[in-house]
This record gives C-alpha cells, sequence and structure tokens, in this order.
C-alpha cells in the first residue's frame, strides 16, 4: 500500500522529534485519537508521538471502511500494521486502549520488527462472563449497547460526514462539528461494537513475548481488576500498574497519572 | 393599533395589582423548591461520578431515598448495563473533552426494577484555575418521546429491510433475466443446428437439370416449419419436395422430420408422387391425428426424369399445397394444376393424383411455401401479396434458369421487410436452355 494512502485513510498525524523513539496511540471503541490529547504533550517531549484514527473511526476515510475487514480485531490489527510499515517504525512501542489493547497483541505478531512493547490501557480480552472468567457483561448487554448507539448518533449524519472529514481547519463549523469525536456512522459503530465486546481474544494472550505494560484503572466497570489481573497473569513478560483512576478513560479522567505511568515504562523497559 | 386613552386596559392598575401578587408568590417559590420540585431531575456529581447532590423529582422517579444516593452511589449506578457501556465509552470522554454534552438518551433503572428512558444533559463546572471540579446534570422523562422514537426507528427499520429485499428481488430479477437471456442464446444456437438438420446440407447435382433454392427463417427462436428435399431414386429418376408443416417450434421440428424421412422412404419403394403423398398421409395420420393430436402438412412432391432430348419430364403430386408455377422458354409463366390433394395427415385416407408435365430446354419449375404468397404488402402491411401477382412476377422473369428466379424471388423476398413474417421456402428446377458443357449448376441460398 503506497505510503500517502494509508496517511490519509487512518488520519495519521505524528508530532514530536522525528529521530526520537516512536509511541503509537491507539484509541478503542467510541471515540478517535482525539482520546489522546491530554497526554500527548507529555509523551511527545522526548518522543515521536503517532496518532490515528482506525478506518470508520474520527477522520478516516469511510469509503476505506467493509462490514468484511473490520468485522474481526485481525482488520484492525491490519490497519496497525499498514500505518507502522507505512511510518517505517521500528521497535515502536504500541499503546493501545480498551480493545486497541488485543489489537496492538495481533498486530506484534504481523509486523514484529515494528512493535517492540506493548502498553495496554485499561484491557480486557474478553467482556463477556464465561465459566472461571469474570468480563463483566452478558452478551444482552451488548444489545443495550446497541440499543443505546441507535437512540445516540451523536451528531452523525450522513450529510455531515464530509464536513467533518474534509474540513478539519475550518472553525465556522465548530458548532456542527459537536460531539464529532465519537460521530461515527451507525452501521460502522455497530460492527466496531459487536467485534469488540463479543470477541473472545484470551487465547491470543500467550503469544506476547514483548515487554508489556497492563495499567488498569482502580475502579473500571468495563475493565475490571480482575481482568487486569487476568492479563497481567497470561503474560510473563507484563508489569502490572493500577492507576488511581476511575472509568474506563484513564488518559482524560488522570491523564497526568496515565502518561507518567506510560513514561516510566518507556524509560525502564528492558 | 394604537391604543386611545379612554379605552379601559386590562394591565392596568387592577390588572398590575394581581400580576404582583402572583409574582410575589412565586418569589416565596425558595431557589430550593425550585430545585427540589423542578419537572427536572438534577443531579450533581464529582468528576469521578460520585453523587453529592439529587433532586427530589428525581429520587421520586427513581424510587430512592436521598440517604440511600447522594455519596454511596455514582452516576453510572443509575444506568442500565448497556447504559454503562454507552457512558463509559462515549458519554464521559465527550464530556471531558467538550466541557458539556446535550440530549443524551439513556435509560436509568428503578428501585422497583423498572426503567425509565431518560434525555440527560450534562454540564462539567470549573475551578478558577481551569480544573474540572464537578459535573451538574439535568435529566427529562423521555418516555413519550422515547416510544415515538422507537416507532420512527421501527418505521426506517422496516423501510431498510423492504429497500434490502427490493434490491435483492431486483438482483434477482437481474440474474434471472441474464440467465434467460444466456438460455436463449443456446437455445438459438440449438435450434440453428437442428434447423439445419431438417434441410439438406446442400443439393445433389443432377445430371442435365439446373437446380437452385433459398429458405427464409422468420425467427431465429423458433424453428420454421417449411422444408425441402432434392434426392436420386435410381439411376434416371430424381424426387423433390416442397412443403410445410403446421405450426413452429419443436413439434413442428419433429413433423418435418418425419415427413422428411417418410417422403425419402417412400420415393425409394414406389416412386410414383401419389403413392408417396399417400404414404404419408397414412404415417402422419397413424402417428398424430389419430391419437387426437392433428397434425398435418402441404406438400408438392415430384418426380424428375431427363430425358435424352434435353427436356425433362415432371411427375407431381401436392397435398393441399399451393400451385407449382413454370416459368417457359418463351417467356410465359402458367401454373402447374394437381388436381385433388388435401391436406397430409388430417384424414385416413386422402386421395392424391399425380400429374405430368414435360420441361422443356429453358423451362423452370418453381416450387414455394405460403410465405411467399402471403407476405403482407401496401403502406399498411394488409394487404397479401398472393398467387396473381406471383405469377405475373414470374411471367416478367420468364424466362429464367432457376438461379435466376430464386435471385429475383430473393430480392423480392427482402422488398417485403417485416412484411414477411413466416418462414419461406424456394425451390427451382430447370431444364438448360442450352446444355452447358461443364453439366449443370446447382445454386443454394439460405
Amino acid at each position: 500500500m503506497v505510503v500517502m494512502d494509508v496517511q490519509r485513510r487512518n488520519n495519521i498525524t505524528v508530532t514530536g522529534p522525528a529521530d526520537a523513539p516512536a509511541v503509537v496511540l491507539a484509541h478503542g471503541f467510541g471515540c478517535d485519537q482525539n482520546m489522546w490529547r491530554l497526554i500527548v504533550p507529555a509523551l511527545a517531549a522526548r518522543h515521536r508521538v503517532v496518532l490515528f484514527d482506525y478506518v470508520g473511526s474520527g477522520g478516516s476515510d469511510l469509503s476505506a471502511w467493509s462490514e468484511e475487514r473490520y468485522s474481526s480485531l485481525d482488520g484492525y490489527a491490519q490497519d496497525v500494521a499498514d500505518v507502522c510499515e507505512a511510518l517505517d517504525l521500528e521497535d515502536a512501542v504500541f499503546v493501545g486502549h480498551s480493545v486497541s489493547a488485543m489489537v496492538g497483541v495481533l498486530a506484534a505478531r504481523i509486523v514484529p520488527e515494528s512493535i517492540g512493547a506493548l502498553v495496554m490501557v485499561a484491557p480486557s480480552p474478553c467482556y463477556i462472563d464465561d465459566e472461571g472468567y469474570r468480563g463483566g457483561f452478558a452478551a444482552e448487554d451488548i444489545d443495550e449497547l446497541l440499543a443505546s448507539l441507535e437512540s445516540n448518533y451523536l451528531g452523525w449524519s450522513s450529510a455531515m460526514a464530509p464536513v467533518i472529514m474534509g474540513n478539519p481547519d475550518r472553525p465556522e463549523l465548530g458548532q456542527e462539528l459537536t460531539n464529532s469525536f465519537c460521530a461515527t456512522d451507525p452501521d460502522i459503530a455497530r460492527v466496531f461494537a459487536r467485534t469488540t465486546f463479543l470477541t473472545d481474544s484470551r487465547g491470543d494472550l500467550e503469544s506476547v513475548t514483548v515487554p508489556t505494560l497492563v495499567l488498569e484503572c482502580a475502579q473500571d466497570v468495563i475493565a475490571p481488576r480482575e481482568v487486569g489481573a487476568y492479563v497481567h497473569a497470561a503474560i510473563p513478560s507484563s508489569r502490572l500498574v493500577t492507576l488511581d483512576a476511575i472509568g474506563h478513560c484513564p488518559q482524560l479522567s488522570a491523564p497526568e497519572a496515565t502518561a507518567r505511568a506510560i513514561l516510566d515504562f518507556l524509560d525502564t523497559r528492558p | 393599533m394604537c391604543r386611545t386613552g379612554d379605552s379601559p386596559d386590562p394591565a392596568g392598575a387592577g390588572g398590575r395589582a394581581r400580576t404582583a401578587a402572583a409574582f410575589s408568590a412565586l418569589l416565596e417559590d425558595s431557589a430550593e423548591e425550585l430545585y427540589e420540585s423542578a419537572p427536572c431531575g438534577y443531579l450533581s456529581t464529582l468528576m469521578d461520578g460520585t453523587i453529592a447532590k439529587i433532586n427530589r423529582t428525581l429520587l421520586d422517579w427513581l424510587g430512592l431515598e436521598r440517604e440511600d444516593v447522594v455519596g454511596s452511589m455514582r452516576f453510572t449506578d443509575l444506568l442500565t448495563v448497556g447504559g454503562k457501556l454507552y457512558h463509559e465509552t462515549h458519554f464521559a470522554p465527550l464530556l471531558r473533552m467538550q466541557g458539556e454534552l446535550r440530549g443524551i438518551a439513556l435509560e436509568i433503572r428503578k428501585a422497583g426494577g423498572g426503567r425509565l428512558p431518560v434525555l440527560v444533559s450534562s454540564v462539567v463546572k470549573y475551578g478558577t484555575e481551569g480544573q474540572p471540579l464537578l459535573i451538574r446534570t439535568t435529566v427529562f422523562d423521555a418516555s413519550d418521546r422515547r416510544a415515538y422514537e422507537e416507532e420512527l426507528l421501527r418505521r426506517r427499520q422496516d423501510a431498510e429491510r423492504a429497500r434490502a429485499e427490493a434490491e435483492r428481488a431486483r438482483a434477482e430479477a437481474e440474474e434471472a433475466h441474464r440467465q434467460a437471456e444466456a438460455d436463449r442464446l443456446r437455445l438459438a444456437d440449438a435450434l440453428a443446428v437442428l434447423q439445419q438438420s431438417l434441410l439438406p446440407e446442400i443439393l445433389p447435382v443432377v445430371p442435365g437439370v439446373e437446380t437452385a433454392v433459398h429458405y427464409h427463417t422468420a425467427s431465429p427462436d423458433q424453428l420454421g416449419g417449411d422444408f425441402y428435399d432434392v434426392f436420386p431414386v435410381d439411376g434416371t429418376r430424381w424426387a423433390f419436395f416442397l412443403g410445410d408443416v403446421c405450426g413452429k417450434g419443436p413439434q413442428a421440428a419433429a413433423l418435418t422430420s418425419l415427413t422428411r424421412y417418410t417422403l425419402r422412404a417412400a420415393a425409394h419403394h414406389n416412386p410414383v408422387p401419389a403413392a408417396a403423398l399417400t404414404t404419408l398421409n397414412t404415417v402422419l395420420h397413424d402417428r398424430y391425428t389419430a391419437g387426437g393430436d392433428p397434425r398435418y402438412c402441404t406438400c408438392v412432391f415430384g418426380i424428375l426424369e431427363p430425358g435424352a432430348d434435353g427436356s425433362a419430364a415432371v411427375h407431381l403430386a401436392s397435398g393441399g399445397h399451393p400451385p407449382a408455377i413454370v416459368l417457359r422458354a418463351d417467356g410465359r409463366a402458367e401454373l402447374l394444376p394437381t388436381p385433388g390433394g388435401l391436406l397430409v395427415g388430417i384424414l385416413p385416407d386422402a386421395p392424391f393424383v399425380t400429374a405430368t408435365a414435360t420441361l422443356a430446354p429453358g423451362d423452370t419449375i418453381l416450387l414455394y411455401t405460403d410465405g411467399l404468397t402471403e407476405a403482407r404488402t401496401g403502406p399498411t402491411r394488409d394487404h397479401l401479396y398472393g398467387e396473381d401477382a406471383l405469377l405475373a412476377f414470374a411471367a416478367d422473369q420468364a424466362p429464367a434458369a432457376p438461379g435466376e428466379v430464386i435471385e429475383a424471388l430473393t430480392d423480392l423476398l427482402r422488398g417485403f421487410g417485416d412484411g414477411l413474417d413466416d418462414d419461406t421456402a424456394l425451390l427451382a428446377l430447370g431444364v438448360p436452355a442450352t446444355p452447358s458443357p461443364t453439366g449443370p449448376a446447382t445454386n443454394h441460398s439460405r
């Protein structure tokens, strides 16, 4: 794939010193790369920070989306691999939030030379309860989430999509762009939600051999602490850090602590 | 409109006093009272979601007491599980990034187990340093509105389903059409091959006689019902026939096939035209009409016997077929009468009579099917070409060798355009005016 195509397709933005070690920040289900904006300045001081949107989210090229590809985490992992290859990354640290933590595990298998370490922010390899495993949810709960998605398009309209996509620098559109960070085509959101919450990736954890930071929140309904402990136990090369944060998005609710934990890991990784 | 000073004023001194009284009554309605009994739910939470303040209205909706809630529950505890997921993945991140969020549809769980659809708006209150301090939230009862939205959603889903079904049906129809078109082409190919098999590949060379044919198929999709053949029956005699079976298509093709091979066999058995047609009549009647499936053909059958003097004797019988025309060497054209002759295959016993004529050098005999005489002509295509016109046309051509006659008639057929809507077979046999040193000519056209 041509580099420029991936740049545009995945809405890649790169900040920080060009020759510094690279950190790739991957958003989860729901919003887009803006999720990271409170911690980017801290990371970009000494790292080359790569931000992108998965195809179907944020400012990505929606025309590149297909239900077939993005109905499995492998499709998202291929996006990550494409981004790594487009930027020619070597030994980068992949920071994945929520479902992206597992996407990073899969991507590290596709482009092992590009991804040298993983930071899993509020990860969960399986959201649905299973025998001997408590993911926190039942399959019916996911239907409820889909119903919530149906009732809240959050500023999405097919007519607005081109505006959001094509004119990020036109402030006069700001009013209309309310909620645009989470504005997703409802059909795409539905597929992403199903893929996120109905995939059981527990079996993939054992393939992780790179140094890994499991970053969990003290209270997180989506990724409870027992799940964090499960992930940490399944990856021998992992370190577990529990942030004194509430909710599923510590990069927003506790940005300083989150940035500090990530930088500690970056500075001390083997 | 201007008000005159004298007219009574409803907002005059007395009215103003009443309004002021109402206002002061409202003012006694304390801010506290307004908050607690407002027609919407109020909620203040710390940044971690812990509920710090909640009004009476919302407590009543929830069926909870203040002490159950304040300081011990989080906003997300009020939500359904799906709502919690939605809150964590969309609501909370957006609120953090934008500082406010309006009109989000959620469901809150009541203490009794019921659910209340609500619309939620939240604003973050910031401290002087810009640090977020707390979240203020209003909650509106959206039961009716949600029911309406669900109705709209259901309609939209119905419409989408219908559209998808229509799209699928259209695709299926397109595929069926493609398939049908492919089938039609394949069938047309098969028909063309079969049609060929029903007609002689080439006419045999008949010593001392020139032959020419033309066959026009009205539709490539259907087998034609016209047939002809020329073949030797012994060292001195040649048989020829031309006819038209009833109907079109595969049934007609089967009838044609049976007719053609029966006539060939009959001619070898007894080369007398009336006998050949009698045999054909018996065969077709037994095969079709006797079994309750009346099928028949019209046919002219002839035996040609070239003589030593350059002329040829023609023995001819007809079964319900238009009479042959002879183009004489002297320029005349005449019908060759074949008396009697019913449709072949209709009656169990049909009388056929053999007539005899002589073809002198330069004479040509023409056999044709009614596609020619029944071609529609005239500006409105409602006039049939007819036997008289054909005879006149033949007279104009005479004298003419078989090839010339067929060529002229082919031009005539082409001139009919879409007035020629039936299959047409033409067969001409003639004795050359002067014997050709290289032998006789055979002329085919289809």
